[in-house]
């Protein structure tokens, strides 16, 4: 393949990454900017949404598109619902304390991890997209006759991962919208500038955290329901999105979501082309360097704030 | 009442110890005074991969091993005992592989160990079987038995090895499909074996590789990958394992679109996966290597129809219960067969108990022709006492409108090779 339409099409499969990961660690980021929590459930979250999305989809059978969308509006709630019990029976218990709080989410991981594997199984499952056109792309090389259009051999997307993209662009301007915009965004913001104030203030932080949480978890399980028709629902598919989204919300800086979105569109996209160019790896490899470069010369990550 | 249970549990007193041991005691030595030591069963650790990355691949073989110990034991068991299979998931892990090994010789107090398949678990597994001196029939196809890495103990009578599959299907690919091949194979010991082997083979029909794209088994997303198929490529071959190839094959159809070069794969890529999945129909035409034909074909043998009664696969190779639930049917025939190799072999050993087992190693290594039979149901074969390997014949089958046809069926010959190792010099 030549070096632009190669260009071209890792640059496309990097997008699409950055897409689902963005939500991933947006949820991540959220649960930690609010509540101080590192999650470290998060990636069963992500996968428990890619689950119950093949659960649902074989339940209300039908035509692929119709199914989708019940389980893209299904899975991540049941999910957040699952997450808010879980804060509501372990992590409040527990008063948020940092190292009990790790050592539970810890817990949980395993917890929902098992229980899948006892009741979905070990296998690997397909969730049909609900549209699924490839489409071919054009490239252009300047010849003896001016600019010529041609398409080249491999170089195309599907529409469905075009679709990924999009809602993935959607659901972070809505959060945007939510939390600069909205009468919850404000409580949302005052629980994470000052807890005790906001308390006194008549916030109800407990019903805030476990709203939080849900909510992060729900933004995973939404990530995972759109990459499941690409891959597969599988029990043991949480690790990498944890790893990769602990990495985004590092660089981007812990809790703030502007950091989170520049770093996981940073990382997806680098991942993308570093495995294509060269190997996957590498890309894995080059990520987790930049990590402890941030930590050595900016811990407060590019766009966190300096700790008061 | 339910207080004091929940005490029980929690602080057990001194008396409830003392009873408890009592009877463990008691249970412990109950079977030795109620049956005779003939009626003692042949215990056969079962080394399945239930869950990991193998996990749709040990679903499969564990119901074939069931359906083959039933039908053992409906005929008599083994020299008059019954077997019994006592199965462990590994994880599909080499560690715990190992560890499993441990378990069958010293708490299961099993004659002989059995059963796995991914390379990686019975590269890690089998120096611990050495150790223990624990006879391990491995239903790997990986070529690290014959290629003398392994040891005298482990041992692979029921699946022809990678080496002489891909020596088999090299002169079919380089007449019927191209001489420029690019191969993608998973990047650990069994796609290396297919890497190392095709690559020969190939060149001496006249072909040559002229890329080898390895792809990490655990992958999940592989559009990436195939920008590094040249665009001369007459053939792609490949062979992927693990829980994402479905998504693997679907790719690569989204991938070439309309202008596909020829495609050859190892039915490995799809098995357990219906091949009327939406996003395969991009198959159609193209030819799979296969073990043992998915799909019943015309020509069926009395041999594989009992089989697939017996495991309960139907005639397009999924479970008679679920036609969803599709079989890894170009591997597990392999359980079958081992399990009567073993019990050919421990018939000929005359084997009482673990003080044979070098005896049952002797009588398997002096096995030759394994014909075509009940017990054999896949086709006939030839075991090589020497490698300790087994080799038979392999299918070529065409995708045609969502099923498998067979096109070529090769020789036994057609996939031998000089012998690397003499393991009968080993000591036992």
């Amino acid at each position: 393949m030549d070096f632009g339409p190669h260009l071209l099409l890792a640059m496309l499969e990097g997008l699409v990454q950055a897409s689902v990961l963005t939500l991933t660690a947006l949820g991540l980021s959220l649960v930690f900017g609010v509540m101080r929590v590192v999650n470290v459930a998060h990636g069963e979250f992500f996968m428990l949404g890619a689950v119950l999305a093949w659960w649902i989809t074989f339940l209300v059978g039908g035509p692929p598109a119709l199914a989708f969308i019940v389980a893209l509006l299904v899975a991540p709630l049941l999910v957040g619902t699952i997450a808010a019990a879980a804060d509501w029976l372990v992590l409040r218990r527990i008063d948020y304390d940092p190292e009990r709080t790790i050592v539970a989410t810890i817990g949980l991981l395993y917890i929902i991890q098992q229980l899948t594997l006892m009741s979905y199984g070990p296998d690997a499952r397909p969730v049909a997209p609900p549209f699924n056109t490839r489409l071919a792309l054009p490239w252009f090389e300047f010849g003896s006759g001016g600019v010529q259009i041609y398409w080249p051999w491999g170089l195309s997307i599907t529409s469905y991962k075009l679709f990924v993209i999009f809602a993935a662009l959607l659901t972070g301007l809505a959060l945007w919208a939510v939390m600069a915009r909205s009468r919850l965004g404000l409580i949302l913001r005052a629980t994470q500038q000052d807890r005790e104030t906001a308390q006194a203030f008549g916030v109800p932080v407990e019903r805030v955290y476990a709203l939080v949480f849900g909510l992060g978890a729900a933004l995973a399980a939404l990530g995972a329901t759109l990459v499941v028709p690409i891959q597969q629902a599988h029990y043991l598919m949480g690790g990498d999105p944890l790893l990769l989204s602990f990495i985004v919300v590092i660089i981007g800086g812990l809790g703030s979501l502007r950091g989170t979105v520049v770093a996981a569109i940073l990382i997806g996209m680098s991942d993308g082309i570093i495995s294509v160019f060269f190997s996957p790896t590498l890309a894995k490899m080059l990520a987790t360097l930049l990590v402890a470069m941030v930590l050595v010369f900016r811990p407060q990550g590019l766009f966190g704030s300096k700790p008061a | 009442m339910a207080q004091q249970k929940t005490d029980g549990l929690i602080a057990p007193t001194r008396r409830a110890v003392l009873k408890g041991v009592a009877a463990t005691g008691l249970a412990t030595a109950m079977p030795g005074h109620l049956y005779g030591a003939t009626d003692e069963p042949i215990r056969v650790g079962f080394q399945v991969h239930r869950t990991g990355i193998g996990a749709s691949y040990g679903r499969w073989y564990d119901r074939t091993t069931t359906a083959a110990a039933r039908v053992i034991n409906e005929a008599g068991g083994i020299n008059g005992r019954p077997l019994e299979i006592i199965a462990e998931d590994d994880g599909t892990d080499p560690k715990r592989g190992a560890e499993v090994l441990e378990k069958f010789a010293n708490q299961h107090n099993c004659d002989i160990a059995y059963g796995t398949l991914f390379s990686h678990v019975v590269i890690g597994s089998a120096p611990r079987a050495a150790e223990l001196k624990l006879p391990y029939f491995v239903v790997s196809e990986g070529h690290h038995v014959a290629s003398g890495m392994l040891n005298r103990y482990t041992l692979q009578p029921g699946i022809t090895d990678v080496k002489s599959q891909v020596q088999a299907m090299a002169p079919f690919v380089a007449a019927n499909l191209g001489k420029k091949v690019t191969m993608i194979y998973p990047d650990f010991a069994f796609g290396h074996n297919h890497r190392d082997f095709f690559g020969d083979a190939i060149e001496k029909e006249g072909g040559q590789v002229v890329a080898k794209i390895a792809i990490p088994p655990t992958e999940t997303s592989f559009t990436r990958y195939f920008p590094q198929i040249p665009r001369e490529t007459e053939v792609i071959y490949h062979v992927m394992v693990g829980p994402a190839v479905l998504t693997f094959v679907k790719e690569m159809g989204e991938f070439f679109g309309p202008s596909s070069p020829e495609i050859f794969g190892f039915i490995d890529s799809l098995e357990a996966v219906d091949l009327a999945t939406p996003g395969l129909e991009f198959l159609d035409g193209s030819f799979f290597w296969e073990g043992h034909p998915r799909y019943a074909q015309p020509d069926q043998t009395e041999y594989d129809k009992f089989y697939r009664e017996q495991v309960g696969v139907d005639e397009n190779g999924a479970s008679v219960d679920d036609p969803r639930d599709v079989s890894t049917y170009s591997h597990m025939f392999a359980c079958w067969e081992t399990l009567h190799v073993i019990k050919d072999g421990m018939e000929a050993a005359g084997y009482k108990g673990p003080q044979d087992r070098a005896a049952l190693i002797e009588a398997v290594e002096a096995m030759t022709d394994m014909p075509e039979s009940r017990a054999h149901p896949q086709g006939p074969k030839i075991f090589n006492g020497k490698t300790h390997q087994v080799f038979g014949v392999q299918y070529i089958s065409q995708v045609n409108g969502g099923r498998l046809d067979v096109k070529h069926v090769t020789s036994i010959e057609d996939g031998l090779y000089p012998d690397e190792v003499d393991y009968t010099t080993q000591p036992l």
